[in-house]
Formats: structure tokens, C-alpha cells, sequence
């Protein structure tokens, strides 16, 4: 076993954080306070290869492992995560997705330029009444013979008004339950497309989440992935990486957490002396420490097993609800090290803790990640 | 034409300083290596020159005289964009040793151009790019701020009290750069770390020369005393500790 790190990971972290705090920190609390997309950061970030960087080198992308993608989740994640889950949907939902199933048409023609970040991907799947039951899609694509006509309503998508290309699943046969489901490539320019507002959320508030309408959108034949209902596995298996790297932006927002806390600790005094002198401050940032540790271990054995070709789809989830309930953890006694402090926007602090409860909700909650470790415990 | 950038490898500024053999050598435990940030700078403006050139600059080289842990940090300015590399397999010595080395590298490798930056963040000497420039009898100029490539001459920039002066220059020249000549060091991007796998990276041996310096004793600073506090009327107290105490005023 070797825990070394190679230099060209070494590099992409560095990269990462030098990105991260030259071009994402200046203007990140005005960002979360007006919900304002990171358009120039998105721009410059797909210009240095990260929205594509796992994808092969054939496709335009940066043919860099999954260790080196937890490694850069985790850099942009400690300063701005409503920039990591643009990245993390680029990279792990939309580009592997389509490179590991769609055809070669499909990635000559939508994973290009993705891969290069000329365009930017989503991955629509939950629903107002389809989120942790994903088969309970209503969504509908009707087969029409040269196409498919799609219908319905896609809740919390993220990067949906930023993006260009829409990975959309869809029921094509209801009665068939989740073998009748099936995933498209939906053009966002498409008619009948219609976007709702803004969603105002606690944390994450530069993201660009939207909920998407389809009415009577015309879906070629060629741009549904894989054979007649092949949706939902599709959707369960892209989900697995996509847990890697939501796994790796609460792992960031945690780290992110413990480093600030340990340095408002050495600089804050309290009777007499800094507050790390003190037992109490001392070992909470012992325990926060040895949980983002772990957080981190388990982020890179899931990222390790998939680069490995393993079956990673039980670690990933190890590590999603792991990581996410842990930034929680962390990111909350950040903010009570940081007192009063902690509590203003300044030091960051709280923006981490309000980032970090989204992170035990999307792509799935702690619980469906508890169901999916059990289920393996007990089958 | 071609650009030649020396770079050397330093402790990254963050790092907290050791000694060791009996205060005559850093200790390099733990330590994190970057490449030399004035270094850097000058690989970042070669680089903007070679662009801007149409390609009359058809390459940008790194050297540094290292050994082989070298490497990830030579690696890192191919990423940046570098085309190729040469690394004088030696340890950097002293001024004068790595001066005659990266003579000999320019000298064989025919760069007209020359950058090194204005000194290490490591030992500070400030003196290997004027050796070099004497020892290849090359134009030079000093703190150089800003530089550009006009046809066969340099356009250089400094910047001296209360303004800043322009230069021109002929070829070859070797330029030792400072503050400005770049605005801030380029971020390695996915493609370039992943061609920077197979960028020639050229190992030669070092040529016969010695050393003109040897370090006696490093020191540290002395560690700065506790904080006193004056309120805002103590300020009798304030001249008088400074006055006698501090002997500063």
C-alpha cells in the first residue's frame, strides 16, 4: 500500500488551490450574498481543463485520474462550492456519463465540447415528486417514431441555465416501472424548453439551480444513451462517481473548516493566552481533524477502487455519507471556535457550515447512502 | 530564436527554517519545493514573448542545475508551458558554479535570449544572471520590470526613483528580471501537466569547475520579543522606553 501521492497529482492539487484562492476567494462572500453565478472563475476554470478533466484525452479531456479529481474537488470545495458542484456535475455526471455509454457519435458531438468546457453539462434526474425514489419519474418521452417527445418537470438541477447540453431522464413506458425508463441528450436551446427561477437556497447560492420544464421538446432517436431502457441503471451507475465528488466538496468544505479554525485559534486570545491553548479548542480541532482524515481516506479508496476498475459503487457511498456528515460536524464547531466571529459572514465560517448541510441532501441523501451501505451489509 | 529561463528550486516561503550539519547546511526534511517565484515570473513573461512573437521565438527552455529531486519542480514549468528542459546534474553549490554551468548550457544550447531572476528566495545571493552575463559576454541589463522582443532588440523597462526608464538592447542579451516583468505566475492547466509527461527533459553532467564561496555558519534571526502595550496617555512612557531602553529615537 502507498499513500504517496504522485507529482502530477501533486501538481493538479496545487493548481487547485492556487485557482481556488487567486480567482474564487476575492469575491465569494458578495457571490453568496447577491447568488451570483461565477461566470469569469467558470470561464478560467474551463480554459485550465478542470470541467473536463477525466475525461480521455481522445475526447479533448485531461485524461487525469479520480485521485487527482478528489484531490482538486477538495482544493476548490475548501474556498468555493457552488463552483466545486458545477465541476463535480461536468465531471463526474454528464462527461463520464456520456463517455462510458454514449455512442461515438454522441461523444464526437456533445462530450467534445464539454470535455474542452467550451459547453457546460446538467444531469436531470429529481423531480418535485421523484428525488431519493428515482423511479417514480413522471417525466415522460413518448416514442413518435423519428423522435421522442418530452414532457414534464425536472426540480433543483444545477448548472440549468449556465448549461448547454442536459442529460434528461424520462419515463418511455411507465408500466414498465425503472426498465421503462430511459436517458436523453436534450439540446437546451431546444423548443419547449422553459426554465423556473432562480432557486434561493441556504448555502451553495452561486450555483445556478433552476427547475426545467419540458413541454412537447422533440428528442432525436440518436440522442437517447444506451438500449431501450437502460435509463435508470445509467442513472444509478453515473451516480456512483457523482457521489465521489460530492463526497470530495464536503471533504473540502470540512478541511476548508479545520484550516480556518486552527488559524483563528492561534491568532484569538482568551484569558491570557490563544484560544488553542486551551484543552477545550484544543481537542475539537483534534476531533475535527482525525474526521476530516477519515473523510478523506475514504474519498480517495472509493476514487482509487474506480481507477482500479473495482466495484466502487459501495465506497463511494461510504464516503458520501461519511464526508457530508462530518462537514457538518466540522464546519459547526468551526464556527463555535470562531465564537461570535464565526457568525458573520467575514470569516467564512458560517457560509462552510450552510454549504455543508446541501452536501447530506443531493445525490443523495445520508440516509439513501445509509440503505445502499446496509443493503450491502446484509444481502 | 530561442528563450533560455534558469530556474532553481527553493523551499516554498511558507517553510520554517532548519539547520543542521553544525548550522552549515539547511535541512531539507520536510520540505516543500517550489520553483523560485522571481523564476517563475521569467518563465511567465518568456513565455507571453514567445506568444506574441509570431513565431520568431520557436522555443522556450528551462534549466537548472540540481539533482535528480529537482525534477517535479522542472516538471511543473514544462506545465506551465516551458517546451523543453535541460538540468545540470549537479548540486547548486554556489554562484559561481552554477553561473559556469548554465554558460555552458546557453553556450551549447545557442540561446540568444536569457532570464534569470533577480535572486533565490532560498540564499538571496543576487548574483548568478551577472556572472552569467559576464561569462558569455552577452548585453545585460538588471532589475529589469518589464521586456519586450521589437524585431531583433529588446525593449526593457526599470523602474528607478519616482518613474520608470526604457531601454533597448541588442542580441544576444540576458536579462535579470524583478517585480512587474510578469503579473502573477500562470496555473498549470490539465493539458499542459499531462504533455509535461512527455516534454524532453534533457540530464547533462556538470563541466569542471570549483567553488569560489563556502558556507561558514547560518544563523537565524533573533526571535522578536513580547508586545508591550501603551495606552493612549503613556505616551512619555513610549518615548522613554524607546529612547533608553530600545535606544531607537
Amino acid at each position: 500500500m502507498n499513500f504517496e501521492f504522485t507529482e502530477e497529482q501533486k501538481m493538479i492539487q496545487q493548481a487547485a488551490k492556487d485557482f481556488a484562492e487567486r480567482e474564487l476567494l476575492p469575491d465569494i462572500i458578495e457571490r453568496d450574498a447577491n447568488s451570483r453565478f461565477p461566470a469569469e472563475q467558470v470561464k478560467k476554470l474551463a480554459e485550465l481543463g478542470f470541467l473536463g478533466m477525466m475525461t480521455s484525452p481522445e475526447y479533448d479531456g485531461g485524461g487525469m485520474d479520480t485521485i487527482s479529481y478528489v484531490l482538486a474537488m477538495e482544493e476548490i470545495s475548501k474556498i468555493d462550492s457552488s463552483t466545486a458542484v458545477m465541476m463535480s456535475v461536468c465531471n463526474s455526471l454528464v462527461n463520464w456519463g456520456l463517455e462510458t455509454f454514449g455512442t461515438e457519435e454522441q461523444k464526437q458531438k456533445y462530450l467534445k465540447p464539454l470535455a474542452r468546457g467550451e459547453k457546460i453539462g446538467a444531469f436531470l434526474l429529481s423531480e418535485p415528486e421523484a428525488g431519493s425514489d428515482a423511479t417514480k419519474q413522471r417525466t415522460t418521452a413518448v416514442d413518435m417514431g423519428d423522435y421522442y417527445l418530452l414532457n414534464g418537470t425536472k426540480n433543483w438541477i444545477t448548472n440549468a441555465n449556465s448549461a448547454s447540453t442536459y442529460l434528461v431522464i424520462a419515463h418511455t413506458n411507465p408500466e414498465k416501472g425503472h426498465k421503462g425508463i430511459n436517458a436523453f441528450i436534450v439540446e437546451k436551446s431546444w423548443p419547449g424548453i422553459t426554465l423556473g427561477p432562480h432557486e434561493d437556497k441556504m448555502g451553495m447560492r452561486s450555483s445556478d439551480t433552476h427547475s426545467v420544464m419540458f413541454t412537447d421538446v422533440k428528442v432525436p432517436k440518436e440522442n437517447r444513451i444506451g438500449e431501450d431502457g437502460f435509463g435508470f441503471t445509467f442513472a444509478m451507475k453515473t451516480l456512483d462517481g457523482g457521489r465521489i465528488g460530492i463526497a470530495s466538496q464536503a471533504l473540502g468544505i470540512a478541511s476548508g473548516a479545520l484550516e480556518r479554525a486552527i488559524k483563528y485559534s492561534k491568532e484569538r486570545k482568551a484569558f491570557g493566552t490563544e484560544i488553542c491553548n486551551h484543552q477545550a479548542i484544543a481537542f475539537k480541532l483534534a476531533d475535527m481533524a482525525v474526521k476530516v482524515e477519515n473523510a478523506r481516506n475514504l474519498c480517495l479508496k472509493a476514487a482509487w477502487m474506480k481507477d482500479e476498475h473495482l466495484n466502487y459503487g459501495i465506497m463511494s457511498a461510504y464516503a458520501k455519507q461519511y464526508a457530508a456528515d462530518i462537514a457538518m460536524e466540522v464546519t459547526t464547531e468551526a464556527v463555535q471556535i470562531h465564537g461570535g466571529y464565526g457568525y458573520v459572514k467575514e470569516y467564512h465560517v458560517e457560509r462552510l457550515m450552510r454549504e455543508a448541510k446541501l452536501t447530506q441532501i443531493y445525490e443523495g441523501t445520508s440516509e439513501v447512502q445509509k440503505i445502499v451501505i446496509s443493503r450491502s451489509l446484509l444481502k | 530564436m530561442k528563450i533560455l529561463v534558469c530556474i532553481s528550486e527553493v523551499p516554498d516561503t511558507t517553510t520554517k527554517i532548519r539547520f543542521t550539519d553544525g548550522n552549515k547546511a539547511l535541512d531539507t526534511a520536510g520540505i516543500q519545493w517550489i520553483i523560485n517565484p522571481w523564476d517563475e515570473l521569467a518563465l511567465t513573461r518568456a513565455l507571453e514573448i514567445k506568444e506574441a512573437s509570431g513565431g520568431a521565438v520557436e522555443a522556450v527552455t528551462v534549466a537548472t542545475v540540481g539533482a535528480a529531486q529537482a525534477e517535479p519542480t522542472i516538471r511543473k514549468a514544462l506545465a506551465v508551458g516551458a517546451d523543453n528542459a535541460i538540468r545540470v546534474d549537479a548540486p547548486a553549490t554556489d554562484a559561481w558554479y552554477v553561473a559556469v554551468q548554465l554558460a555552458e548550457v546557453v553556450k551549447s544550447g545557442g540561446f540568444e535570449i536569457v532570464m534569470t531572476g533577480r535572486d533565490s528566495a532560498d540564499y538571496n545571493g543576487a548574483s548568478v544572471g551577472g556572472m552569467l552575463a559576464a561569462l558569455l559576454d552577452y548585453n545585460t541589463l538588471s532589475s529589469v520590470s518589464s521586456m519586450a522582443l521589437d524585431g531583433g532588440k529588446i525593449i526593457a523597462g526599470r523602474e528607478i526613483d519616482g518613474g520608470t526608464e526604457t531601454l533597448e538592447a541588442e542580441l544576444p542579451f540576458l536579462a535579470v528580471v524583478q517585480k512587474g516583468i510578469a503579473i502573477e505566475p500562470r496555473i498549470p492547466a490539465m493539458r499542459g501537466i499531462m504533455m509535461a509527461r512527455t516534454k524532453p527533459l534533457q540530464v547533462v553532467p556538470p563541466v569542471d569547475t570549483g567553488c569560489l564561496t563556502e558556507n561558514v555558519e547560518f544563523e537565524l534571526p533573533k526571535s522578536r520579543g513580547a508586545c508591550r502595550k501603551f495606552a493612549a496617555d503613556e505616551v512619555k512612557a513610549l518615548v522613554d522606553v524607546l529612547h533608553n531602553e530600545a535606544k531607537l529615537i
